[in-house]
């Protein structure tokens, strides 16, 4: 009996312990929880809201309410992904109260056609970031995540940059396994083609002029 | 296979979720004879690994801090 309960102990998840810690009021517990996910969350609000301000605040109210509402957890989802859940509905609720009122989700702007055929087939350099400074390139990915529709570029930063599965994202998301599918290919194509404008491999005399263009400025 | 159904299979390329062997030589040997589908399933990949490798928002540490002991005052308070 004692082996069957530590083997069942080994493949909990860690945040199992942590959880049951915080509900029997161990506030130190949850600092460890806050700690291990709170650059995530922020991350993740920052893609959904785009500014700074409304993110910082959505990370804290996230937290808060995670701690008010842990009774209602329940422990057949991560505790990651329930918080997830929790901060993307708060980014959404940040977004109305700057609408003032007006209804905002994340199915927003998706008609686009845009990325649905790959257009742009020339190759990239080899190690095409290295063209650009740090903060130059930090400009390009910054400047052309955000011009993806929120619908995309929010399944995109839970599956692709925060690593979430594709149900977890689902489960996130509120969305269908399908529409989460459909969604990550039509962002990775749209990223993919804005980003080639930036990184292709440039002929000699592109490279050149390019050269002659920053000395000049 | 052609390069709309490639297209179909690039995520599941990405994720290397293709469990069947025989779909898998089929994808290989259309990227084989498609330099087309092969610069866009590598530069795909490369889109996702460079967003990866260079987060763009992060908090500084002073700001991390901050709100991070904002957080833990809230929740100690409610706790009373």
């Amino acid at each position: 009996m004692s082996t069957i309960q530590s083997i069942a102990g080994e493949n909990e998840h860690p945040d199992v312990a942590l959880v049951e810690r915080v509900r029997a009021g161990d506030v130190s517990a949850y600092d460890t929880l806050v700690r291990k996910y709170e650059r995530q969350i922020f991350r993740i609000a920052q893609h959904i809201t785009q500014n700074r301000e409304d993110a910082e605040d959505v990370m804290q109210d996230a937290f808060l309410k995670a701690y008010e509402k842990l009774d209602q957890f329940q422990g057949n989802a991560k505790f990651y992904t329930w918080l997830v859940r929790i901060a993307v509905n708060e980014s959404l609720m940040r977004l109305r109260k700057r609408r003032s009122g007006k209804m905002v989700s994340i199915d927003e702007d998706l008609e686009t056609e845009e990325g649905t055929v790959p257009r742009d087939l020339a190759d990239w350099a080899p190690d095409p970031e290295q063209n650009y400074s740090t903060s130059e390139l930090a400009d390009i990915l910054r400047r052309t995540i955000q011009g993806l529709p929120r619908g995309f570029r929010v399944v995109f930063a839970l599956r692709d940059v925060e690593g979430l599965s594709t149900e977890e994202t689902a489960e996130a998301l509120g969305l269908s396994v399908p529409a989460v599918k459909s969604r990550l290919l039509r962002a990775r194509l749209q990223l993919r083609e804005r980003l080639s404008r930036y990184f292709h491999r440039r002929t000699r005399a592109a490279q050149r002029k390019l050269e002659l263009k920053r000395d000049v400025h | 296979m052609t390069c709309t159904e490639f297209l179909a299979m690039l995520d599941d390329m990405i994720d290397d979720s293709i469990v069947a062997a025989e779909t898998r030589a089929e994808v290989e040997q259309h990227l084989r004879k498609c330099g087309h589908c092969e610069v866009v399933l590598n530069t795909t990949r490369k889109t996702i690994e460079i967003y990866r490798s260079h987060q763009i928002y992060e908090l500084p540490y002073e700001v991390n801090e901050r709100l991070h002991a904002a957080i833990m005052t809230r929740c100690k308070a409610k706790r009373c």
